[in-house]
Formats: structure tokens, sequence, C-alpha cells
């Protein structure tokens, strides 16, 4: 059978992330093009209705491993495994998002696979899948192909659409033995939120920081250009991890999507990881002082210089227009 | 307890990347540099040593690559490592991820760590994976991205951020973690550890000396293949304005906002 595996990640109240539902209803669109099944994985208590509400996103089956613990990746590695040699599966697909890399990555030493990340697109030459990986700052696309079976592939952040097909899948529960390294990791705390709680997904104008801001004390600056336009701020997660604003307002790999009608990128070099949760802005603006800073290969406006000296003026000039 | 640290040899940031299409491989002439992320991993290294919560009796830089990247590990031994030792092979040419990790895994079996540090990605591959990959060849547990280690009754507890928010992760060792770049501010290496580097003892191993079965690695042992490279999407490219005159620079700026609608 030449099916398609997917994991489907699920936070602690059970919701599933939007990037595993993607990678379903993908997986469900390659899997008829090769001539086999989409499946997911889930693991832990997930109830019987929500494993098998996944079938609406294009999964034929749902395979549950309830000892398995849901957060970190290596119990998850030994239920994959367990699932695709079981069932002589041919692909493992992941969306996009930390856990996806390390499960795939285990998978990959496990299981002896072939393993392709950061992938945009899948598609289907001779009845096998090959991945579209960007490469070098996505200034070139590798097409790569598996030399055996199963392959892995583990895509980009809202690399993948959902579609909602409708139908309902079958559960299966599957029984699964930890591999005792994969029990020497204990989960303390999940999804701790550090910093206040702020709305950056809702706003039509968003002025990123990065590092370029120099220092916690950096984001008044952002704030007061923000303020001027009736925006809001948002940071990478750089400085959110260097403790210089909260992780709320974290846009990219880790954090959140936005597509706000303007990106105002104040000190943000553009890394892929902070590109893919706010490329599809409408307007991009980008303020940073080395002229080979990835982000002004994707900013419709680029202005080369120190924004400690630009952006006070810039916040200026807006409250003047809109006060005259 | 010994900690090994994974360190790469990647073209330096300035330098332009390009594929060589004959190999489709990352051409890597040109200038070269310890990969930035690296470092990290070697200051997290230094300051469990330095921490003091638990004996440390050496620190290993390891790295596989071809000859020039005993500069990488000369780079590596300035910031700290006690010594270093460099896998190279001419059958390790073209391994994709899943011999990468294969032949790493090779490696630092031979010298039995208790603690494997790595970046969390490297600058040239753009890869988050071979932490992982090493990790479950190895049978240790891991965690990647973590930005605060902390040593405790022989134990670490990590912390790093996952989809939801921060996650705290108690981990037994011997364990393989991958850092991210938030974790330290590496140190600068001393003078006088640059100039002692070289004198630091360096291993050289070649495949067969750490039992690597030739026909898992290299480009023919690799379970993909590069099979086409094309152009991105055409994109049109964006406007630059270079700042001179701050004043008129900020003009320019609120004409294009303007046009837009968007104040």
């Amino acid at each position: 059978m030449a099916g398609i595996l997917v994991y489907a990640l699920h936070d602690d109240e059970g919701n599933f992330n939007k990037n595993s539902l993607g990678a379903i209803s993908e997986a469900a669109k390659l899997a008829g093009q090769i001539g086999g099944e989409a499946t997911a994985l889930v693991v832990g208590d997930v109830a019987d209705d929500a494993a098998a509400g996944l079938g609406k996103y294009g999964a034929a089956k749902v395979y549950r491993a309830k000892n398995v613990p849901e957060g970190l990746a290596q119990p998850i590695v030994d239920a994959m495994a367990k699932v695709i040699g079981d069932n002589g599966i041919s692909y493992a697909l992941f969306g996009g998002g930390l856990l996806g890399f390390e499960i795939g990555a285990g998978l990959t030493a496990r299981l002896g696979a072939g393993v392709t990340m950061e992938v945009t697109a899948v598609k289907v030459q001779d009845g096998k899948l090959v991945a579209e990986r960007p490469i070098l700052q996505d200034s070139e696309i590798a097409d790569v192909g598996y030399v055996s079976e199963p392959g892995i592939i583990i895509g980009r952040l809202n690399a993948f659409d959902i579609n909602e097909t409708g139908g309902t899948a079958a559960v299966e529960d599957v029984e699964v033995e930890l591999s005792p390294w994969s029990t020497k990791a204990t989960m303390v705390q999940r999804g701790e939120q550090r910093g206040a709680d702020v709305n950056i997904e809702d706003a039509d104008i968003l002025v990123g920081g990065g590092r370029g801001l120099g220092a916690a004390e950096g984001f008044k600056l952002a704030e007061e250009l923000a303020e001027s336009m009736g925006g809001a701020v948002a940071a990478t997660r750089a400085v959110v991890d260097a403790g210089w604003y909260p992780y709320a307002a974290q846009i990219g790999q880790t954090g959140k999507t936005v597509a706000p009608k303007l990106y105002l990128a104040a000190g943000i070099s553009g890394a892929i990881q902070h590109k893919v949760g706010m490329q599809n802005s409408e307007n991009i603006l980008a303020i940073n002082k080395d002229p080979n800073a990835p982000i002004f290969e994707f900013s419709d406006l680029g202005v080369v210089g120190d924004l400690h000296k630009i952006v006070p003026k810039l916040t200026e000039a807006i409250k003047a227009k809109k006060g005259g | 307890m010994k900690i090994c640290v994974l360190v790469k040899e990647v073209p330096d940031a300035a330098v332009q990347k390009r594929i060589d299409p004959s190999t489709m491989r990352l051409d890597r002439s040109g200038e070269k540099n310890l990969n930035p992320f690296d470092t990290h991993a070697l200051e997290a290294a230094m300051q469990i040593k330095e921490g003091g919560a638990i004996p440390v009796e050496e620190v290993v830089a390891v790295t596989m690559g071809p000859d020039s990247a005993v500069r990488a590990l000369h780079k590596a031994v300035a910031l700290g490592a006690d010594r270093s030792v460099q896998l190279t092979d001419d059958a390790l040419a073209g391994s994709d991820v899943c011999a990468t990790g294969y032949s790493l895994a090779k490696v630092l079996e031979s010298e039995s760590p208790d603690l494997v540090l790595l970046g969390q990605q490297s600058d040239d591959g753009e890869c988050y994976t071979i932490g992982a990959v090493v990790a479950d060849h190895l049978q240790m547990p891991s965690l990647t991205q973590v930005i605060k280690i902390d040593v405790t009754d022989g134990k670490l507890r990590c912390e790093r951020q996952a989809e939801y928010g921060y996650d705290t992760v108690e981990i037994e060792l011997p364990a393989v973690i991958s850092v991210g770049d938030a974790i330290n501010e590496p140190r600068y290496p001393s003078l006088k550890a640059i100039m002692g580097a070289k004198k630091k003892p360096l291993d050289n191993k070649g495949a067969g000396d750490v039992g690597i079965d030739a026909g898992q690695v290299g480009e023919a042992g690799s379970k993909t293949k590069v099979l086409a490279l094309n152009p991105p999407p055409a994109k049109e490219a964006g406007e630059i304005i270079e700042d001179e005159d701050t004043n008129e620079t900020v003009e320019k700026i609120v004409a294009w906002l303007d046009e837009r609608k968007l104040i």
C-alpha cells in the first residue's frame, strides 16, 4: 500500500494544529495520485470523534497511540516507525513546526530513510513524490526525489492549505512500545506563555522589531511608530527569546502568521523562520542598516539606513501628516 | 563528564553561495568560517564546564568535512575546546542528511560522550535536523532549539520554544542537545588561545576507523537525490532607498505610504 502518514499535532485542549490539518489535506491529494490512502497518527488521549473528525480533511484512517505522550518527539518517532512498518506506508509528511522537524529527523535515523525539510510543495513524478525545497535563502528551488521508501517530507510553515472534503476517518488504536531512550526526556511544563498578552493577528498595520533595535528599550521606537499609524508591534523570535518583547507578539516558525496591509520591519534581517510568518503581508517596508539583509529581497520598499535615526523622524512626520 | 560539540565549516556569510550544477552540491570554494550557530554550542559547553554543577573532564570539538575543515576545529579549540576530532574521508562526499547523521553518530560513538551539543542549524544548509538524527542513532534522548540549560542532580533542565509557547523539559544524560542562538553570547577567543589552538591535540579519523559502513554514506549511500534546480517564481524587485539625508528619506517613505493609503 503506497500510503502517506501524517502526524497530527494537538495542544493540551485537544485542538489540532492547522499546519497538521494542511498536511493531511495535502497527503489526501497526493495519495490519490500515487494510488494509496492518506492516514494520520495522533498520540495521547484524543477522543474518538476528534480523531474520526480528521477524516474531514482527507484522512481515510487515523491511528491513535494512547500510551504515547504528546509534545516530545522521540516517543512519537516510536509510534510513527511502528505504524509505517506495520502498514507498509511509503511516505511520512509533516506540516511546519518544530516538532515535525524533530520527529521527521528521528525517523530518518530509525528507518534509514531519506528526508527533505523546509518543503514548500510536493509533486508526483512517475508515481513517486518529489519534494520542492527552496535553498540558499530561497534563491533556488531543488526538486528532491527519494531513492527508496519510505521517504520523509517536512513542510515549511503554511506550505500546505487546509481543504475540507468532508468524511469520517476510521480510528484504529495502536499499542506502541517506547524505546528506552524515548522515556528519558520528561515534559515539566508545556506551552508556557511569557510576557503580556497582545493581539497582533487582527492588526492592519504591524511594526515588526528585530535585533537591530539594539535592546529591549529599542522597542519604544517601534511602539511609538506603530501608535502613530494606529498599528500594533510584533517581534522576531530572536528578540522574544532574548526577553525584549512578549512571546504573544512573535511572528514566524514557532510564532504567529500574519498578513496585515502593512508590515514595517525595523531591524529585522529576514531569516526564513521569520519570513514564513509574514511574507503574505500586502505591503512590506523594511528598514535595515545591512544592505545585504535578506529582507530586502522580499520587501516592496527597502530603506538602507540606521533605524535609530530614521524611525523617530518617521514617527514625527506621520503624526504631523495625520494632524494636518 | 565528557562533552562533544559538533561543529561545521561553512562558507563565510559574505560569500555569495551557489550550487555547482555538475554535482548539484553547494560550491564550497571561497572563504570559509566556523558555522556561527556552533559558537553558541561551544559557549554552552564552556558555561557548563565553568558552572561547576557537574564536573566536566573535557570538551571535544568534532567535525566531519574535508581537509580545510581543520580551521573550524582550530577556531573551536580557540573558543575553549580541549581537543578536536576530524572525520574526513572521500567516501563521505555528497552524503545527505540521513548519511551525514549516521556518520556523525559513528564518530561520536568512538568518543562515548555524556553530552553532545550542537548549533540548531548550519548557516549553509538551513537544516535543523542533524541533532535529532544523531540522537536516534546514539539511542540518546534529545531536544533541539534549546535556549536555556541548567544542570541539576546530574540531569539537564532545558527550555525551548515549541508550537504553543515555552516548554521546560528534563533530560537524563547521556543526551544530544541542539542550542538556539538566544542561549548565550559567545565569548571572543583570546590572542593566546588563538595562538595555542594549533598545539592542541587533533585526531584524524577515516570512515573505516569509526566503523562506518561505506554502503550507507556518500552520494551512493544517500536516500535522497536532487533531481533538478529551478528558479523560484519571479517576484518583482522592490524599490530601495539608501539613507543619505534622513529628512529626505522620511519624506519618501511617507509618500510611499500615502500612495498606498496606509496612513
